[in-house]
C-alpha cells in the first residue's frame, strides 16, 4: 500500500510539469497559468500542512500570511514601478522588482505575524484556537480594507511581473517552472523535516501532549515554531500569488481563502506529504471545469467536501490508495 | 465632539452589540450543549434575512417579514441539525470546521441561485422610520431604539428560558455532563434538535433586523459571525453571561473606536491622516481588545475550563 | 543518612469543601523504592499529578534534586530528573513502539530543534531507545503501532520510555496493573533491580509486589497519610489496619 501511495504522489506531483509542458506544445498559455496557480495554491497549503496535518493546528487563519505575503509583494514593485522610496527620511530604503529580495521580506514579514499570532492563540486550543486565528486573519483583512496608501479596498496593480535573475518571468513556462522547482523545494524540506527530531516531536505533541511533557519536550514552544515555518511557507507562497495575477487586494486576506487552504489538504489527504497538492490540483481542476457548467459552481464544490468530510475521510490519495491514515 | 453625539454613538454600539448577543448566544449555546463550531451559524443570519425581505416584499408587512425570519431560520437549522450536523458531534473540530464550510457554500450559492446577485432591501415600517427624542433632547431613529428594547428582552427572555424552564435544565445539564442527561431520560436528539433551531431562530431574527439598516445580500453572515467569535473569545465558551457582555463590549469597542480614534488623531496630525491611522487603527481595535483578554483570561472573561 | 532525591513538604491541594492532599510530606532516598498505597479515593492520583507537574498545589513545596520544583511545568521537572509512567497509559499511539521510545530518548538529549537529520537513522538516540525496550522485553514489538499493543506491554512500553530519560528519580503509578500475574512477577523483579539506578516513589494496588519490594510504605487516607514505616511496621499498625477494613487486602 506504501508503495502504491508512493506511486501516486509521483504522478500526482509530476501531472503538473506535464500539464504544462503539454498546454506549451499545444500554445495554451492560460493552461500553464492554470499549472501555475495550482502549484502557488499548493504550496500555501503545504505550509498550513505543517501546523494542520503535522502540528494538529487547525488554523483558520493562514490567509493573514497569504496577504501578508502578497502584500510584501506590490509594496515593494509598487514603489519601484512609481520611483518613490518607500522609505525616505534619516535612511532611504527603495522598493524593488527582485523576486529573491521580495521572497525574503514576505518570508520575513510573514513569520513575525505568525510569531505574533501563535504566541497568542497557542494558548488556548481547540475551538478557541480556530475561533482566535480565524479573528486575527479578518483583522488583517479590515485592517488592509482600511489603510488608503496601498489602494484600500481595489487593491494594487503592478504592470510588469518582478524579475528572477536570468528568466524571463513574463513567458509563463518559464514563471511556472520557477514556481514548480520552490514547490519541489520545499516540499522535500518537509519531508525531510516531518522525519527529523522536530517532525518527531511535533506529531507526537499532536497525538498526546502529556506524553511529550514527560520526556522534558514543551509542546508551546513545537507548535509556535511549527506554525512560524508554516506561516513563512504560505506568505511566500502569497507573494508568488501575486506576482502570478500581477495584483493583490484584500481578498488575499479573506477568510474564505483559509477556509480553501484547509479544504486543499482534506481534499487531498490529511497527514500526507502530498496531500495539499493533490487537493489544490483538484480544487483548480474542479473551479475550470465546474464554472464552465454552472455559475453557482461553489454548491457543487460544497456538496463534495460534504460527502468528503462525512464519508471519505482518507481524502483524495487516501481513497486511491486504499488506506486512511488515523486522526483522532 | 459634542456630548449629544457621544450618546449617540454609544447607543449605536449598544445596538450592535446587541445584535452580535442574538449571533453569540446561540453559537455559544451550540458549543456548550453539543460541543460543536458552527461556521454555518452565519448563514442563518443571512437565511432570516433573505425571508423576511421575501415576505415584506410580497405583504408589505414587516411583522410577518419578521416572524418569517424566525421561522425560516429555525427551520433551516433543525433540517442542517438533522441531514448533516447531528453526524459530527462525535467528530474532531477539523471536520466540523469543513463540513460548516461546506454548508456555507451550498447556502450562499444557493441563496444567490434563488434571488440573484443584487442585494435586496427591507425597508423599516413606516411608523418607525423617523427619530424619537430621547430625555435630554438626542434625536435617535426609532427603528435602532427599537432594536435595542426587542435584543434586551430577548436576552432576558433566554436568561429566563434556560434559569426556569424544564428545556433549560436540560440544557444546563447537558453542558455540565452528556452522559447526565441520557440518564435522566431526555430525548438528547430531540434537545440537540431543538437548541440548535433555537439558536438558529436567534441568528435569522438577528439577520433580519440588521437586514433593515444595512442590505440584505449573500455573504452578509461570515462578518458577522467572526465578530461573534471575536464576542465568545472574549466572553468564554458556553457561558450566555460572557456572550452579553462580550457583545455589548465588542460593539462599543467597534463603534465608538470608529469615531474616537481618528479623532483623537487628529490632535496631533493633519486632518486626512488622522482619519486614514485612525479608522485603520479602528478596525483592528477589537482584535486587539480580544488580545489583551486573551493575555490575561486565555478562557474568556466567564469561561470555566 | 542520606538526603532525599525527592522530597514533599507540606503539600495541600483542595477541591472546593474536599482535602485531596492534606499537608502531606513525603520523601524518597537514593536505592529505595518508597510504595504509597491507600484505598481507592485515598487521594493518590491527585498526590501523584502534584509531584508530577501536572497540579499546582495549594501549597506546600516539591524539591527534587535538593531543588524547589513546586512552580515548574511538567516538561521542566522531566528535565529536572524526573522519570513519570502513567496509570493510564499515555503514548503516541499512531507510532511505533521504537518511535515513542526514541521520543524519550530525543527529550532526555534535549535538542528537539534539528530540523532536517533523520530521527530514526540518530544512531545514538535509537541505540538508547534500543537498550530501554531491550530491558523491558520489548524489542521484538519494536516495529509494531503502539495502539495495536496488548495493555500490558503499553505499561512497559511507558517503563520503557521513562527509562530513556535516565532519571534521578522514577515516579510509577501502578505499573502492575494489567500484567497479570505472570507479568506482575517479572515486573516485580524488574523494579528490584531498577532501584540501585534511581529510587522508585510507586503507587500500587498489587500488594504482594507492594510487601515484596517496598522499602519504605506510606499509607494515605483521605488526603493524609496516616503511617510511614517498613512493610512490618506497617502491617502491625492498627491505624492501618482500621483504614483498610472491610477491603479485600491480605496484609
Amino acid at each position: 500500500m506504501i508503495r502504491r501511495e508512493g506511486i501516486i504522489n509521483t504522478l500526482i506531483f509530476l501531472s503538473l510539469p506535464a500539464v504544462a509542458g503539454a498546454a506549451l506544445l499545444l500554445d495554451e498559455p492560460f493552461t500553464i497559468t492554470l499549472a501555475t496557480r495550482a502549484a502557488i495554491l499548493a504550496l500555501a497549503a503545504v505550509g498550513l500542512n505543517l501546523a494542520l496535518g503535522l502540528g494538529g493546528l487547525v488554523s483558520l487563519g493562514h490567509a493573514a500570511f497569504f496577504g501578508i505575503g502578497g502584500y510584501a509583494m506590490g509594496i515593494l514593485a509598487s514603489h519601484a514601478q512609481s520611483y518613490v522610496p518607500l522609505i525616505d527620511t534619516w535612511i532611504v530604503i527603495e522598493g524593488t522588482k527582485s523576486m529573491p529580495v521580495i521572497w525574503l521580506v514576505a518570508v520575513i514579514a510573514s513569520a513575525f505575524a505568525a510569531l505574533a499570532i501563535g504566541a497568542l492563540s497557542l494558548r488556548t486550543s481547540g475551538v478557541y484556537f480556530i475561533m482566535i486565528t480565524l479573528a486575527f486573519g479578518q483583522m488583517f483583512y479590515y485592517f488592509a480594507i482600511s489603510w488608503p496608501a496601498y489602494g484600500g479596498e481595489d487593491g494594487l496593480s503592478i504592470y510588469v511581473r518582478n524579475d528572477f535573475p536570468g528568466l524571463n518571468t513574463l513567458v509563463p513556462i518559464q514563471f511556472f517552472g520557477l514556481v514548480f522547482t520552490i514547490l519541489a523545494l520545499v516540499l522535500w524540506a518537509m519531508g525531510r523535516l516531518a522525519a527529523s527530531p522536530f517532525g518527531l516531536a511535533l506529531n507526537a505533541a499532536r497525538q498526546n501532549a502529556e506524553r511529550v511533557e514527560t520526556v522534558g519536550l514543551t509542546p508551546f514552544r513545537l507548535r509556535l515554531v511549527a506554525f512560524v515555518i508554516s506561516g513563512a511557507i504560505t506568505g511566500l507562497a502569497g507573494a508568488l500569488f501575486a506576482d502570478l495575477n500581477r495584483f493583490v487586494s484584500p481578498s488575499m486576506f479573506s477568510w474564505q481563502m483559509s477556509g480553501e487552504f484547509i479544504v486543499f489538504i482534506v481534499l487531498g489527504g490529511i497527514g500526507r506529504l502530498f496531500g495539499p497538492v493533490a487537493g489544490a490540483c483538484l480544487f483548480v481542476v474542479l473551479e475550470h471545469m465546474l464554472s464552465g457548467v454552472s455559475e453557482f459552481w461553489l454548491i457543487y464544490v460544497g456538496a463534495i467536501l460534504l460527502l468528503v468530510v462525512l464519508f471519505a475521510r482518507g481524502g483524495l490519495i487516501g481513497t486511491l490508495a486504499g488506506r486512511a491514515v488515523a486522526h483522532d | 465632539m459634542t456630548t449629544l453625539l457621544l450618546i449617540e454613538q454609544v447607543l449605536n454600539g449598544l445596538q450592535s452589540g446587541i445584535m452580535l448577543f442574538l449571533m453569540a448566544a446561540g453559537l455559544t449555546l451550540i458549543f456548550g450543549v453539543m460541543g460543536l463550531i458552527n461556521l454555518a451559524h452565519g448563514s442563518l443570519y443571512m437565511v432570516g434575512a433573505f425571508a423576511a425581505a421575501a415576505v415584506a416584499g410580497a405583504t408589505g408587512s414587516f411583522v410577518l417579514a419578521l416572524m418569517a425570519s424566525l421561522i425560516a431560520a429555525a427551520a433551516a437549522g433543525a433540517v442542517i441539525e438533522m441531514v448533516v450536523i447531528r453526524r459530527l458531534y462525535d467528530r474532531d473540530h477539523l471536520d466540523q470546521v469543513l463540513a460548516t464550510f461546506a454548508l456555507i457554500l451550498i447556502f450562499s450559492e444557493g441563496t444567490r441561485w434563488v434571488f440573484g446577485s443584487f442585494p435586496l432591501y427591507l425597508d423599516v415600517p413606516a411608523a418607525l422610520a423617523g427619530p424619537v427624542t430621547l430625555p435630554g433632547g438626542i434625536l435617535y431613529p426609532a427603528y435602532r431604539l427599537l432594536i435595542i428594547v426587542v435584543g434586551l428582552a430577548i436576552a432576558a427572555g433566554l436568561f429566563l428560558l434556560i434559569a426556569r424552564t424544564r428545556i433549560g435544565i436540560q440544557i444546563r445539564a447537558g453542558e455540565s455532563d452528556r452522559e447526565m442527561i441520557g440518564a435522566l431520560g431526555v430525548d438528547i436528539s430531540r434537545l440537540y434538535t431543538i437548541v440548535f433551531a433555537l439558536g438558529a431562530a436567534l441568528a435569522g431574527l438577528a439577520g433580519a433586523l440588521v437586514g433593515a439598516i444595512q442590505s440584505v445580500q449573500v455573504g452578509m453572515g461570515e462578518p458577522v459571525l467572526i465578530l461573534a467569535f471575536v464576542v465568545i473569545v472574549i466572553g468564554g465558551i458556553g457561558s450566555i453571561k460572557g456572550a452579553l457582555v462580550g457583545a455589548l463590549l465588542v460593539g462599543l469597542t467597534d463603534t465608538l473606536g470608529g469615531v474616537l480614534l481618528p479623532l483623537a488623531f487628529g490632535v496631533f496630525m493633519d486632518a486626512s491622516t488622522a482619519t486614514a491611522v485612525g479608522s485603520a487603527l479602528a478596525s483592528m481595535s477589537i482584535y486587539i481588545l480580544m488580545a489583551i483578554v486573551l493575555l490575561y483570561r486565555p478562557t474568556g472573561l466567564f469561561g470555566t475550563v | 543518612m542520606t538526603d532525599p532525591l525527592l522530597h514533599i513538604e507540606g503539600l495541600s491541594k483542595s477541591f472546593g469543601a474536599l482535602k485531596a492532599t492534606d499537608d502531606v510530606t513525603l520523601s524518597l532516598k537514593p536505592g529505595e523504592i518508597h510504595a504509597l498505597i491507600g484505598p481507592n479515593g485515598a487521594g493518590k492520583s491527585t498526590l501523584i499529578k502534584q509531584v508530577a507537574g501536572a497540579l499546582v498545589p495549594d501549597a506546600g513545596t516539591v524539591w527534587l534534586n535538593g531543588r524547589d520544583v513546586t512552580k515548574l511545568p511538567t516538561a521542566a521537572r522531566a528535565r529536572a530528573g524526573l522519570g513519570r509512567t502513567f496509570q493510564i497509559s499515555s503514548l503516541a499511539m499512531e507510532y511505533t513502539v521504537l518511535q515513542n521510545a526514541v521520543l524519550g530518548a530525543l527529550g532526555a538529549r534535549g535538542s528537539v530543534w534539528r530540523f532536517l537529520g533523520n530521527v530514526m537513522r540518530d544512531k545514538a538516540l535509537r541505540g538508547t531507545a534500543e537498550r530501554a525496550l531491550a530491558r523491558v522485553g520489548l524489542m521484538e514489538q519494536a516495529l509494531v503501532r503502539t495502539s495495536e499493543l496488548s495493555h500490558g506491554q503499553r505499561r512497559l512500553l511507558e517503563v520503557a520510555v521513562a527509562l530513556t530519560l535516565e532519571p534521578d528519580v522514577f515516579l510509577m503509578d501502578e505499573p502492575m496493573a494489567g500484567l497479570g500475574a505472570d507479568g506482575s512477577r517479572r515486573m516485580t523483579g524488574f523494579l528490584d533491580d531498577l532501584r540501585s539506578r534511581a529510587p522508585i516513589l510507586l503507587v500500587e494496588h498489587d500488594m504482594d509486589a507492594v510487601f515484596a519490594l517496598a522499602d519504605r510504605i506510606s499509607v494515605l487516607v483521605y488526603g493524609k497519610i496516616i503511617a510511614t514505616g517498613t512493610a512490618d511496621e506497617i502491617r502491625a499498625n492498627p491505624e492501618v489496619r482500621s483504614a483498610y477494613l472491610g477491603e479485600e487486602i491480605v496484609i
